[in-house]
């Protein structure tokens, strides 16, 4: 009795081991534990076996039982396991295919560059102004201190729409009409972004073009206050070792003027083709509000002073992106455009 | 400008090369753009004496030359046509190099040559500026030239010429001694401008000439000296090299003088052959109408009330300030000169030199303000160089017109108000010297200083206009850099703006590519929309003055910009096209100046999706456009609008075309470019478009959502399929399946709609799916099928519709 049990335990634990699948688990479980199993067999046949016997070869087939039962259930277990990784292994996918396409589109460069600007002076408090692009004379020049026989008043410079209207020139007119709207009030802190309009068309000149224009009128608003604004700006726009140089410039509308030069972006400082060897590009004029400006448009030069800045949004988005053609910025087309 | 820095060097002392020079000036507000060495190229090019000519044995249009360079005599082979034995020259050595060639030894036909006999052209210089003899061949020099000096000494060309790039308040740098007097400031070393002083003859001035000024808003000063004997000539070297330096190509002794001076001192003048003027009697005034005068490009002009002559008593001599006249210009049989200083009005020549396209380095001059008040020294000026060069013989006197001379404005300054506009207090002294430079009078009142500014500084007659002298003299650079300290200010965008950065933001999110257009349009783009000719938006701005038709007038509609940018894009081959811009359109305004300026979106797109590996392009038809607007509009928070079909929209398709409308007004308009359209703009596919505006839907944006509590309970979901009518539109069956379900339906999906073989001719079948819910209770069956049932009788009843299966 004994030996046939350990002879069974044996051959079923050789025969589990050779198991390739769950289906001959199955099969080796029905074999030697089912109901007409040989194990169960062998049970049923204790009747014949002496009441001394019985017990011990209940015990040893009970033994037998359980370490089948145990490496039946141990290589269940491993064959899951391995069928398992067998389907992973199968479900093995090439990542370097490429992903779905997603239709996105992408902001102008221009228009980047004027959000970039908005939130750096959105930042520093500053809100932002709107005015008309066909502007009154007097807002585009006169309330800007232009003399009536300016050469920029001239037919050559501006489009004309009839006597005393035009396409401004410059984004400045929001100066005068903001003023006008708040003073005698303090602080006014604006920015006005926008387009304008020059009778030039050419490489490095388009008709229209994209301006910034800021000013602050408070008490006790002087140069430095204008040079410590711009140097943050220029620092948030191109990079934090950037330096300002200012240069006497002049503009009716502001004195002192100052044409605004930003240590070169490419070469930082050391002199390279965009810079024309200079180490400085040229990005912005400014000045402190011209007393007769303020005095038009309602407020008192000695009480109040003040300083106005505009920048060219198509130069800083040129130097930004590296676009070495104006044009393109005009031009439109989807292969440019889709670069953003 | 041009500036030559060795004739500057003449008028103040300069310590410090040409570019820091230029460097120092640019900081200061006058802006040196470029330096040119006029000289630069030339190297080892010397004065030397030809010896002797020989004929080249084996050529005949070459001569063989034994050259004195005054070290040594060198053999050189030439084939210049002007040389002859005993003539000076200049002569390129080897080793040494002209502009774009390095001389090296050669054998020409077997001779060898030991250098290169120069003409002008071949060292980089203009022949017209020499005698017409020396223009075709070699350059000579008069026989005791110094042999074996430099060429770039000789010719003047040691020097480096600044352009300045003046700014129109600077009118003053126009000329030398106002750019040594700014160098004088900005460097603080002396000025050692010239002496004026005349050798004038007995005879004098009275009596022989009258100047009567009629219009003297137009003419503020008139300065009238006279030359007799005077010998018509060329003006010395060092003149002529100066002229030159200066851009100005030299002509004869007299003329040379008077640009001299101009150039020199910035005061224009004018030389009169005296014998030629009537009467001897100069009449300023306004130009009578139809008068004419041939001018001294011999042209006709004709003049009128708006210009200013300079007449005798039988009529124009000159337009004054611009022009010169023909019969009275100086030529060699002249005798005596009258020479001309005048003030003329800015404006008043401005106005003149426009109306005859007529520009001079004088008209310039007295377009930007000369100094009144320097027009007697400069008279004098040329009569003392006439005199010096021996030209001619001044009388004595002048004759000066100066009906209202104008004293020098005096200026408070204050110097507190010198440290609120700069930020940084500046010391007195400092204040003091910086005026002291720029030849200002100081005086004291109190703690101000009261300066008085020489006529010459037009632009300064204000306290801010000396502020700003100060601060550039000071140095911009050394001014602190400080931040306001006000009242802290709110800095945000208005309502609108972010909500235009919004929808800009969610067009490129669904897939659309921003574009600029410019705000021009061609009119003929009108007939390209197929627009009839009293429509609506035919009714645009006008630009007076475009720069070509296609810039005639501001755009009405965005349609035409977006639509050519599709148009150029397809002729360049890039295919499946998304774009929307926003911007203005311009809409005029009857009774108002201005036009209206309404922003406004649009949009196209044509062609498909891009597709991938494993998923197909789609097709970018009406309903992805619709789906971008539907997108749109949801994330406004705009829930209540209809898409109406529009047929009378004549630029698209009568029957792909929606308005759209909100609260009973029109938002915008969807739908397919009509064909004809299309093909105007040479677009072979099916285009859509969407303009909105702006402004309604900012208007009619809901604002801030508000959340809406999940469902606590079990929602139940109903398929349905009919057949009805194809022409009965989704919209109107989705108003009757809600109106006929109740508030348990919670939302309806279309989810297909079919037509073909399956179904009758005439009909399509559309499948719905239900959704039914209650925020209170679950739902049962049987009330969801009364609603069910509901809907369906609903659906028969008003589009006669079949259930399917
Ligand atoms: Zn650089």
């Amino acid at each position: 009795m004994k030996d046939k049990l350990e002879q069974i335990k044996a051959a079923a634990l050789d025969s589990i081991a050779a198991a390739a699948d769950l289906d001959q688990i199955n099969e080796i479980r029905v074999r030697y534990l089912g109901k007409k199993g040989e194990l169960t067999t062998i049970l049923r046949g204790m009747g014949a076996l002496s009441a001394e016997e019985r017990p011990l070869a209940g015990q040893l087939a009970n033994e037998v039982r359980q370490s089948i039962e145990t490496e039946l259930g141990r290589k269940t277990e491993a064959l899951k396991e391995e069928e398992k990784l067998g389907r992973l292994q199968e479900e093995t996918i090439d990542v370097t295919l490429p992903g779905r396409p997603f239709q996105v589109g992408r902001r102008h460069p221009l228009i980047m560059v004027l959000d970039e600007i908005k939130d750096i002076f959105l930042g520093l408090g500053f809100e932002i102004a709107e005015g008309p692009e066909v502007e009154l004379d007097y807002y585009n020049f006169e309330a800007l201190n232009f003399p009536p026989d300016h050469p920029a008043r001239d037919m050559q410079d501006s489009f004309y729409i009839d006597e005393g209207i035009l396409l401004r020139t410059h984004t400045s007119p929001v100066q005068p009409r903001l003023m006008e709207k708040r003073a005698p009030y303090i602080p006014v802190k604006a920015i006005g972004p926008g387009k304008v309009y020059r009778r030039d068309d050419d490489a490095t000149h388009s008709p229209m073009f994209h301006q910034v224009e800021g000013f602050i009128i408070d008490k006790n608003i002087s140069f430095s206050d204008l040079k410590g604004i711009l140097l943050i700006v220029v620092r948030q726009m191109f990079g934090e070792d950037r330096e300002i140089r200012l240069r006497p410039s002049f503009f009716p509308f502001t004195e002192p003027s100052a044409e605004v030069d930003v240590s070169c972006i490419m070469c930082n400082g050391k002199g390279c083709r965009v810079c024309s060897n200079t180490g400085w590009l040229e990005i912005l004029g400014a000045g402190m509000i011209h007393p007769n400006v303020l005095k038009m448009s309602g407020y008192d030069p000695e009480e109040v002073t003040g300083f106005a800045f505009g920048i060219g949004i198509e130069r800083v988005a040129m130097l930004k992106y590296g676009i070495d053609d104006l044009r393109l910025l005009f031009d439109n087309d989807k292969r440019f455009l889709a670069q953003f | 400008m041009r500036v030559s820095y060795k004739w500057l060097r003449e008028y103040v002392d300069i310590p410090v090369s040409p570019e820091e020079l230029a460097e120092r000036m640019t900081m200061a507000g006058v802006a040196v753009e470029n330096i040119e060495y006029p000289g630069k190229g030339i190297e080892k090019v010397v004065t030397a004496k030809i010896e002797k000519i020989e004929p080249h044995p084996d050529a005949n249009k070459l001569v063989v030359c034994r050259i004195n360079t005054g070290s040594e005599i060198l053999q050189v082979v030439t084939g210049a046509p002007n040389v002859r034995e005993g003539q000076v020259i200049l002569l390129a050595l080897v080793g040494g190099e002209i502009p774009g060639m390095k001389i090296t030894r050669a054998k020409l036909r077997g001779v060898e040559s030991f250098g290169m006999l120069c003409s002008a052209q071949e060292l980089g210089l203009d022949p017209e500026n020499f005698p017409p003899a020396q223009r075709e061949g070699i350059l000579e020099f008069p026989e005791d030239t110094r042999l074996g000096m430099d060429a770039r000494e000789l010719l003047g060309l040691d020097d480096a010429i600044l352009e300045l790039e003046l700014t129109p308040n600077r009118a003053d740098c126009l000329s030398m001694t106002g750019v040594a007097r700014e160098v004088s400031a900005v460097l603080g070393t002396a000025l050692k401008l010239p002496e004026i002083r005349v050798a004038e003859i007995e005879e004098a001035i009275d009596g022989k000439v009258t100047v009567e000024i009629k219009n003297p808003e137009l003419c503020g000063r008139y300065v009238a000296r006279l030359v007799r004997n005077v010998k018509i000539g060329p003006s010395p070297v060092w003149m002529q090299q100066r002229l030159q330096a200066a851009g100005v190509r030299p002509i004869s002794n007299i003329v040379d003088v008077t640009n001299y001076v101009m150039m020199e001192m910035g005061q224009p003048l004018h030389a009169f052959d005296y014998d030629k003027l009537a009467q001897q009697a100069i009449i300023v005034r306004r130009a009578r109408e139809g008068e004419k005068m041939f001018s001294l490009d011999n042209t006709e002009r004709e003049l009128n009330p708006d210009m200013l002559v300079i007449t005798d008593p039988t009529g124009p001599v000159a337009i004054a300030g611009v022009m010169g006249g023909l019969d009275t210009e100086i030529t060699g049989e002249t005798g005596s000169v009258l020479i001309e200083a005048a003030y003329f009005k800015p404006a008043g020549i401005h106005r003149t030199s426009k109306n005859l396209a007529l520009r001079s380095e004088s008209s310039a001059r007295f377009e930007k303000g000369i100094d009144i008040n320097g027009c007697l020294a400069a008279a004098d000026r040329a009569c003392q160089l006439i005199q010096e060069m021996g030209g001619g013989r001044p009388v004595k006197g002048a004759v000066d017109n100066f009906p209202a001379p104008p004293a020098n404005p005096v200026i408070r300054l204050r110097p507190e108000r010198v440290a609120l506009i700069m930020g940084i207090p500046v010391p007195g002294e400092q204040v003091r010297d910086i005026m002291t430079r720029l030849g200002f009078g100081v005086t004291e009142d109190g703690s101000d200083f009261m300066v008085e500014v020489p006529t010459r500084r037009g632009d300064i007659s204000t306290e801010i206009d000396l502020i700003e002298e100060v601060a550039r003299l000071f140095g911009y650079n050394n001014i602190p850099t400080t931040l306001p300290e006000g009242a802290s200010t709110e800095g945000r965008k208005s309502e609108a703006q972010v909500m235009a950065d919004t929808i800009c933001n969610l067009m490129a999110e669904c897939g659309l590519n921003e574009i600029i257009t410019l705000s021009f349009m061609n009119p003929r783009a009108f007939d390209m929309l197929n627009l009839p000719q009293e429509h609506t938006l035919r009714n645009a701005v006008t630009v007076q003055n475009p720069l070509s038709e296609e810039q005639r007038v501001l755009r009405t509609t965005m349609l035409p910009g977006i639509l050519d940018i599709l148009s150029r894009n397809t002729a360049r081959k890039n295919r499946d096209l998304a774009f929307f811009e926003m911007g203005r359109i311009f809409i005029p305004e009857k009774g108002l100046k201005l036009p209206q300026e309404k922003l406004t979106l649009a949009a196209a797109v044509m062609g498909k999706t891009r597709a991938g590996w494993q998923s197909a392009a789609q097709e970018m038809d009406f309903y992805y456009l619709k789906g971008v607007l539907e997108t749109l509009l949801d994330t406004l928070n705009i829930r209540k609008y209809n898409l109406v079909p529009e047929n009378r929209e004549i630029s698209c398709h009568p029957g792909r075309t929606a308005r759209v409308e909100i609260g009973g007004e029109t938002l915008g308009v969807i739908g397919e470019i009509h064909p004809n359209v299309a093909e105007n703009y040479r677009l072979n596919e099916r285009v859509y478009v969407m303009q909105l505006d702006v402004e309604t839907l900012l208007r009619f944006a809901g604002g801030v959502k508000q959340y809406s509590p999940l469902p606590r309970y079990p929602a139940m979901e109903r398929d349905m399929a009919i057949v009805v009518s194809k022409d009965i539109m989704a919209g109107d069956i989705n108003r009757i399946i809600r109106k006929s379900a109740g508030n348990l339906l919670e939302r309806i999906s279309l989810f297909d709609v079919y037509q073909g073989s399956q179904i009758k001719e005439g009909f399509k079948s559309m499948g719905f799916s239900l959704r039914f819910q209650s925020p209170e209770r679950t739902l049962t069956d049987e009330e969801v099928n009364v609603i069910h049932q509901k809907i369906q009788q609903a659906l028969k009843d008003n589009f006669q519709a079949e259930l399917r299966g």
